[in-house]
């Protein structure tokens, strides 16, 4: 019999589809299990709301954990719930370097309002770490990146929208 | 009108503003006057269809009558559409679309902020959700306004002309009756009508960073949340349900 804690290891196993390099849980799209003797819920959430990969990842949870659930008999169930909203806070200093060597410049803190009303957050470059960097545009290769240029050694890159 | 009802409404307003925008701007796809645009307008256009999908789905537990997000989205006809003309515009250039997407981001940074302290626990956190997806969107068509307005003779104008063309068409998202007062007066819903002063401010605020101006008088016209539509929501529709229509049973 698996504890709840079980269950979010193996779930750790189950890659973003479009960002491989975290898995679900390190990305906060997973955001509870509940476990009884008869029925284990994965709540998951959605980045954006239209984030095209969430049926993506509800089916690679599905399929990662539907055998391990049958040997248990529990039914499985992934619930998509919209509260508390996803915010890039839930990235935590490992899961922001790892972006980073991927080549992600990671998101800074919400706290930092210029991200989403008007002048730009400092940036990174992934590549040689220069903080002259210039948005090419809001809109990336994901609904969560935006697309940025390092003027020091004119790498493009994505740069994780901090919302 | 049964609270219900206004629910159900209310929703499908939600709903249907979001849906008809994002497909319009899905019909850019291929078609962005450059590669990073293209790939904006379909972004914001893919977070207005996420949008659509959960108010439609809430919708249609509202109505109780086993309509699901994708019934109410495919299968019902113009009249049964409450989305505000502004949505229905044509696409246009490139201009008339950010000048639409304007209008309506300087409208809907307000409402879902309004919505967020609905009483409504599953409204109030779609409200939360978009609230940021729409303050992001805003920022993008605001800097357009500004770049156009304020670019060459020729963008200055050609934006000029979608503005005052644009402008007649806020009418429904300021519009309140029946249905907007039951969902501001039981606290789940906002009203309408208020939240055009914090509109006006932002529009206001970009003329003045554009040197676009707005004409003296604009005439509105209302009658999107009542079903009553322009020619080319029909055009759109068809597009739209042409697939389900003819296979109802086809599964993606």
């Amino acid at each position: 019999m698996r504890s709840p804690d079980d269950w979010l290891a193996i779930l750790e196993t189950v890659p973003d589809p479009e960002i491989p390099i975290l898995n679900v849980v390190e990305m906060g799209i997973v955001r509870g299990v509940d476990c009884t003797e008869e029925a284990l819920t994965i709540r998951i959430t959605p980045t954006y709301m239209g984030c095209p990969a969430m049926d993506a990842i509800a089916d690679d949870i599905r399929s990662t954990l539907s055998p391990l659930a049958e040997e248990e008999s529990l039914s499985l169930a992934v619930e998509l719930v919209y509260a508390p909203a996803w915010t890039t806070d839930w990235l935590d200093d490992t899961a922001k370097a790892k972006l980073e060597a991927y080549g992600i410049a990671p998101p800074g803190k919400t706290t930092d309002k210029r991200a989403l009303s008007g002048d730009d957050p400092e940036v990174r470059c992934p590549k040689c770490k220069s903080t002259d960097t210039e948005l090419v545009s809001l809109f990336g290769s994901t609904a969560c990146k935006a697309h940025y240029r390092c003027r020091a050694c004119a790498e493009p890159f994505d740069h994780f929208k901090c919302i | 009108m049964t609270r219900m009802d206004a629910r159900f409404d209310y929703l499908l307003r939600l709903g249907d503003d979001a849906l008809i925008l994002g497909q319009q701007l899905g019909l850019w796809t291929g078609h962005g006057p450059v590669l990073e645009e293209d790939i904006a307008l379909t972004n914001i256009g893919l977070d207005q269809i996420g949008q659509a999908r959960a108010w439609l789905t809430l919708a249609g537990r509202a109505e109780n009558a086993d309509r699901d997000e994708d019934k109410l989205a495919y299968f019902r006809v113009q009249a049964d559409f409450r989305n505000a003309l502004l949505c229905e515009r044509p696409n246009g250039h490139f201009g008339d679309t950010i000048v639409r997407q304007f209008l309506f981001d300087a409208y809907a940074v307000g409402l879902h902020e309004g919505l967020c302290r609905s009483t409504d626990d599953e409204i109030a956190a779609i409200a939360r959700k978009s609230a940021k997806e729409s303050a992001y969107h805003l920022r993008h068509s605001r800097a357009w306004m500004v770049r156009l307005g304020d670019g060459t003779e020729e963008s200055h104008a050609k934006v000029q002309q979608s503005l005052n063309d644009l402008l007649p068409y806020v009418g429904d998202l300021f519009h309140s009756d029946a249905c907007t007062q039951a969902a501001a007066s039981e606290g789940w819903g906002v009203d309408p009508a208020g939240l055009r002063e914090g509109w006006n401010t932002r529009l206001e605020d970009m003329l003045a960073d554009s040197g676009l101006t707005r004409p003296e008088t604009v005439p509105e016209q209302v009658g999107g949340r009542e079903g009553r539509h322009t020619e080319q929501l029909s055009y759109l529709l068809a597009e739209m349900q042409v697939l389900p229509r003819t296979y109802p049973d086809a599964q993606w």
